[in-house]
């Protein structure tokens, strides 16, 4: 490994120090590059939003083929370099970014482009906490600490008002569904109580009726499961745009047979959808507020 | 279907009815108490006295909502798909004369798993009748891949080639599978998750309606069926030696072919591909109670519904209220079972 270039070699050579043990948060190369990075390729759409809610997006080349853009954002004809799955090695080099975000679990890919001399910053989702901990380490890295610290805070006491004004009432049991079947109860995927979105609804006021599940997807939940839970609320998030009436009318009878469970008798079933819920960035504060809102509705 | 079935073929002498009487009152007798014991088996525990209190109005019960709409009809879908797959394995097995085909040997499961893949990755919420699309476009899928199947081996018309069959089956399969691929690799993570975890098998049909839709073609499958064993028997020698002993060959193979078939779509559009049982059962019978098809075929049915309950047991309760894949306990449970019953028989 030898190159010309002194900084790229440390950085390498850090990695290598580094190696697995950047579980969380890993950050390569231990010294900070002298001048913040110009030409960012970020394969997180979490990470991405969080670096153009920082003012960053000028200084950002490449993003994942996941990502929604901002509303007004100058760089529509941005490169797309793949996702979590099928990233675009070729295309990520021939941008010549000074700074590449990967998963964690992109281990080969950061090799290939540790080896090419590039920077890697990798991160693995996981709560809240690291939501805020990815904020600040990304305006650090991105040259834009203040900024940073200064969004993790407003973060963090948006967050505490929305705990603050639902904290005298009664907290429903809610079951927070990811993914079912079309029009059937069937192959029902729910949160575990890990992850952002299990942390946004303790935020909400909301108990989990899986927090006691050590994963972030219950995967199959059965209908005996959701009857003998009997969750007071049902939240279903989806990944896709808003329901159309019709199809909101549907989805909702589904629930329509388990009459025992408070949420069907209560007619608490919701659906929610958009992006904040799927994304654990900058919106955090937002999808909190729409959760918040859904659980406690005399609240605001 | 099963009784009719029994009635049709008793073997002729008394010794031999007494033992086919024996083996399937055996086997029935495992399915009925496996059938009877499972609904009451689960991770929450019920009271029966409450489950049929006829006091309290449905509504409010929760320990009769939990039997009559998560227990009752996974146990009833459970063990349909046992028999027809188990089923639909015998009779394929002696159609294709090759030990190793299953339900799924001739592309009818990729078709129905297409199907599938297709409305769950475009997340289409429609439902027919109160049956949800998935089992609904399932089993289209399947009747696709049957017909193609069909059409293909009717070229010939010296009646259905084996090999003819099997290739199509085999080169369906292997094009179904790379349209699956392709589809899942257009979805986004959380429809591939649910595509994928679609195929490791579900019995949570959680209403009657689908189950309700399923029934005249499995029962139509399985009359089929009871009319097949004479016929099965002498075809598992080859099609020439059927010939000479009266067999019309061509008639029975169609109708084995298609009930066959239609059993594998129906079942898969209720459960899911459910691996194992199919290969696995009538070996089992084979190995227990011999390879007359008078027998095998109604003991492999009961075999087939005890086995997939008892796994679908294991399943939802293991590890509750996480629900394993039943296709996964179908091979772990089985598996070892069938192996020791190999080194037994030696």
């Amino acid at each position: 490994m030898k190159t010309p270039r002194r900084p790229t070699l440390r950085s390498v050579g850090a990695a290598w120090t580094a190696g697995f043990v950047a579980v969380l948060v890993g950050s390569v190369g231990l010294a900070q590059p002298q001048q913040s990075p110009q030409r960012i390729v970020s394969v997180i759409p979490a990470v991405t939003e969080t670096l153009f809610a920082l003012g960053a997006g000028p200084q950002v080349v490449g993003i994942s083929s996941f990502d929604e853009l901002p509303a007004g954002s100058r760089n529509v004809d941005i490169a797309r370099v793949g996702g979590l799955v099928d990233p675009d090695t070729e295309r990520m080099l021939t941008l010549r970014p000074d700074l590449v975000i990967l998963y964690a679990s992109q281990v080969d890919l950061r090799k290939q482009l540790e080896r090419a001399g590039i920077p890697v910053f990798t991160y693995r989702h996981g709560g809240l906490d690291d939501v805020m901990s990815m904020i600040r380490t990304i305006g650090g890295r991105s040259g834009r600490g203040q900024q940073g610290e200064a969004l993790a805070a407003r973060l963090e006491a948006g967050l505490e008002t929305v705990r603050a004004r639902i904290a005298e009432r009664r907290r429903p049991s809610t079951l927070l569904v990811f993914a079912r079947e079309p029009a059937a109860l069937r192959g029902v995927y729910a949160s575990g109580g890990i992850g952002f979105l299990h942390d946004l609804l303790a935020i909400a006021g909301g108990d989990n009726v899986f927090a006691d599940v050590s994963e972030e997807n219950v995967a199959q939940v059965s209908s005996e499961a959701i009857l003998s839970t009997a969750p007071d609320v049902v939240i279903e998030i989806r990944n896709h745009g808003a329901f159309d009436p019709a199809t909101l009318t549907a989805e909702r009878a589904v629930w329509n047979r388990l009459t025992t469970v408070p949420a069907v008798r209560n007619s608490r079933v919701h659906f929610l959808s958009g992006g904040e819920f799927v994304v654990p960035g900058p919106r955090v504060l937002k999808a909190a507020q729409q959760l918040a809102r859904l659980l406690h509705p005399d609240a605001f | 279907m099963t009784i009719g079935l029994a009635a049709t073929s008793v073997p002729q002498t008394e010794s031999l009815r007494r033992r086919f009487l024996l083996t399937q009152a055996i086997f029935g007798g495992a399915a009925l108490l496996v059938c009877l014991i499972a609904p009451l088996v689960g991770p929450t525990p019920i009271r029966l006295t409450r489950v049929f209190d006829g006091s309290i109005p449905f509504a409010d019960n929760i320990d009769a909502q939990i039997f009559f709409i998560a227990r009752l009809p996974r146990a009833v879908t459970g063990a349909l798909v046992g028999a027809a797959l188990a089923t639909a394995g015998v009779v394929l097995q002696a159609l294709l004369r090759n030990p190793l085909a299953t339900p799924f040997t001739l592309g009818v499961s990729s078709g129905a798993s297409l199907g599938a893949m297709i409305v769950i990755v475009l997340g289409i919420p429609l439902s027919l009748l109160g049956v949800p699309v998935v089992p609904l476009a399932s089993f289209s899928g399947s009747l696709v891949a049957v017909g193609v199947v069909y059409v293909l081996s009717r070229v010939r018309r010296q009646g259905l080639s084996t090999h003819v069959l099997l290739l199509a089956g085999v080169t369906l399969n292997s094009l179904f599978s790379a349209i699956i691929l392709f589809v899942q690799y257009s979805a986004n993570m959380a429809e591939s998750f649910q595509a994928i975890r679609w195929l490791m098998g579900n019995l949570d049909v959680s209403s009657y309606a689908p189950i309700l839709s399923a029934l005249p073609l499995l029962g139509a499958a399985f009359v089929s069926f009871a009319m097949l064993p004479r016929s099965l028997n002498l075809l598992a020698l080859g099609a020439e030696h059927a010939a000479m002993r009266g067999v019309d060959v061509l008639r029975a193979q169609r109708l084995a072919f298609v009930s066959a078939s239609l059993a594998t779509g129906a079942a898969v559009s209720l459960g899911g591909p459910i691996g194992f049982v199919g290969i696995i059962v009538p070996h089992m019978v084979r190995l227990l109670a011999g390879s007359d098809h008078r027998t095998l075929l109604p003991a492999s049915a009961f075999l087939g519904a005890a086995f997939l309950v008892t796994c679908d047991v294991v399943a939802r309760t293991l590890m509750a209220p996480v629900e394993l894949p039943v296709g996964i306990i179908t091979a772990m449970l089985g598996g070892p079972f069938f192996l020791w019953l190999l080194i037994r028989h030696r």
